[in-house]
């Protein structure tokens, strides 16, 4: 069966600096995927060439089984992958309902309205006429979910989207999440908080230095192993 | 002449060089793009309405209808094919790009046209004039300044109402992520010029009427646009509209004292509102 999406050993640079180094993953129809890792690991990146803004994996990306590495982001949209950017980058010269409806200017049909987006985040509802940089982070990025969800994806990436967020505020965005499932969405979500990423994912990737150090079901991983992953840390001791 | 009635003909005036600045306000406004072809795009349309009007016998007003869409397209095919090319972090390429657009037009307007002034005749409308007392209204002016109104409504309820208007403040704010809503940022941009240029015809029709005009007219119309645009404040259509206003009573009062201060006390209005409020009179509040 060929995955919704798929990158195979794709690897990335900017200028002479190489970012990834050969990253395979999988992503089902209808999965939730958390990619974890410090700073640095690539998580970012690996977005950046999953939703067109980085351009240059001809042969790495695939979306049901077709080469899509090389298309730029409007055209990987009318394939069904939306996301939500690293720092919720709303517009700041539309209101919160303009910044939800240009979400929608790729005109996927599907579940995803104003109407069903304003039930999941009600807060927007009554926000809908305020520019969007004037609500609080959290509702922000309430806000970039919404606008990603109006284009009624198959596969929405979330890239850090409890960054800078309380975590009060985290959980309530999380709350959200099996909605959004229901709606036939595979979800992709790049954490730091891996305790975040462990409750909702069906399967985790950890990262290091642009490769994947370990891969599985949350169950099936433990803690020192998470870690060792995570942080390269397994065996300096030097005592 | 009364003081009532050079205010009102400045007033008028003002609409034409909104009229001119409209379509320069629109494309810096979406893309930072300095057009310094303007102008000659601008002699280019009159032109084209000329050349339908002297060729066709056509009424002017008809002629403009059917430049308004061959200008769009011009305007499209000039964003797609050049000036995209130019737009990066670096503002220069495009200044040099269109300046050098504003020399090719204007020569090839001299070989085609030679330099002979030349006028848009609009018949009987050019004299007619409503007279109310102390103030005496052309009819031309009036519905040069009218268009304009019509045009910068025209223009707001497409960018404040409509889904290419949302594509274009958010591909103004930020190309990248509005690619990721399924923008075409180049495409986007080539519908603005596409329209700039629709808009350029308007104004071209009141250039051709109002007075003679030749291949080399496009700068001095480019600087009043310009100004219209810098004293309204950059990115606001009705600021726009006031800086035409203001620069234009400013060139009738001066002519009023002496006919020879009409273009410096225009420039003279510009250099003083620049000293006041150097963002000009309502910059857009998000910059």
């Amino acid at each position: 069966m060929t995955a919704l999406l798929e990158t195979k050993g794709l690897k990335a640079f900017y200028g002479d600096f190489q970012a990834l180094f050969g990253v395979d993953i999988t992503v089902a129809e209808g999965e939730t995927i958390a990619i974890i890792g410090a700073n640095g690991a690539g998580k970012t990146t690996l977005m950046r060439a999953l939703s067109g803004v980085l351009t240059n994996a001809p042969d790495s990306v695939f979306c049901r089984g077709e080469a899509v590495g090389a298309l730029a982001a409007p055209d990987i949209l009318a394939r069904g992958i939306a996301m939500v950017s690293e720092g919720r980058r709303l517009f700041p010269s539309l209101t919160v309902e303009e910044n939800l409806m240009i979400g929608a200017y790729g005109k996927r049909r599907g579940a995803w309205t104003l109407a069903t987006v304003y039930d999941l985040f009600p807060i927007l509802k009554e926000r809908r006429a305020n520019p969007a940089t004037a609500l609080s982070g959290g509702q922000q990025q309430m806000v970039a979910i919404g606008r990603a969800l109006m284009a009624n994806p198959d596969v929405l990436l979330c890239d850090e989207i409890s960054l800078g967020l309380a975590p009060v505020v985290v959980r309530d965005i999380y709350a959200a999440f099996p909605r959004i499932r229901e709606s036939g969405a595979a979800i992709v979500i790049v954490e730091q908080d891996i305790g975040q990423a462990l409750k909702v994912a069906n399967r985790v990737y950890c990262m290091m230095e642009g490769r994947i150090t370990l891969s599985g079901r949350p169950e099936a991983l433990s803690r020192a192993a998470i870690h060792a992953a995570y942080f390269g840390a397994q065996s300096h001791d030097h005592s | 002449m009364t003081i009532l009635d050079t205010i009102v003909q400045g007033v008028l005036l003002g609409g034409l060089y909104a009229l001119f600045a409209a379509g320069l306000s629109l494309v810096f406004g979406i893309m930072r793009l300095v057009n310094l072809a303007h102008g000659d795009l601008i002699v280019l349309a009159a032109f084209l309405i000329l050349v339908l009007v002297n060729g066709l016998g056509l009424n002017p007003f008809l002629a403009v209808l059917i430049v308004m869409p061959l200008m769009f397209i011009a305007g499209y095919a000039l964003q797609a094919v050049l000036l995209n090319r130019t737009l990066g972090k670096d503002v220069l390429p495009p200044l040099l790009v269109t300046f050098g657009l504003s020399i090719v037009l204007q020569n090839a307007l001299l070989e085609g046209f030679s330099a002979d002034s030349r006028r848009i005749s609009a018949g009987a409308l050019e004299t007619a004039s409503i007279n109310l007392g102390a103030v005496t209204i052309g009819l031309m002016p009036l519905m040069a300044f009218l268009s304009a109104v019509a045009v910068i409504v025209g223009l707001n309820l497409l960018i404040y109402r409509t889904a290419l208007g949302r594509a274009f403040r958010a591909t103004s704010d930020d190309p990248v992520t509005a690619g990721l809503m399924g923008i075409r940022p180049r495409q986007v941009f080539a519908v603005a010029t596409g329209l700039a240029m629709a808009v350029v015809a308007i104004a071209a029709l009141y250039l051709g009427t109002r007075a003679n005009f030749d291949p080399t007219a496009g700068p001095a119309r480019l600087i009043y646009a310009f100004e219209a645009v810098i004293i309204g404040g950059l990115g606001s259509l009705w600021g726009t509209l006031a800086g035409g206003v203001i620069l234009g009573v400013a060139q009738t009062l001066g002519a009023a004292v002496n006919p020879e201060w009409q273009i410096l006390s225009g420039h003279l209005a510009f250099l003083a509102v620049l000293l006041i409020r150097p963002r000009g009179l309502f910059p857009r509040a998000v910059d």
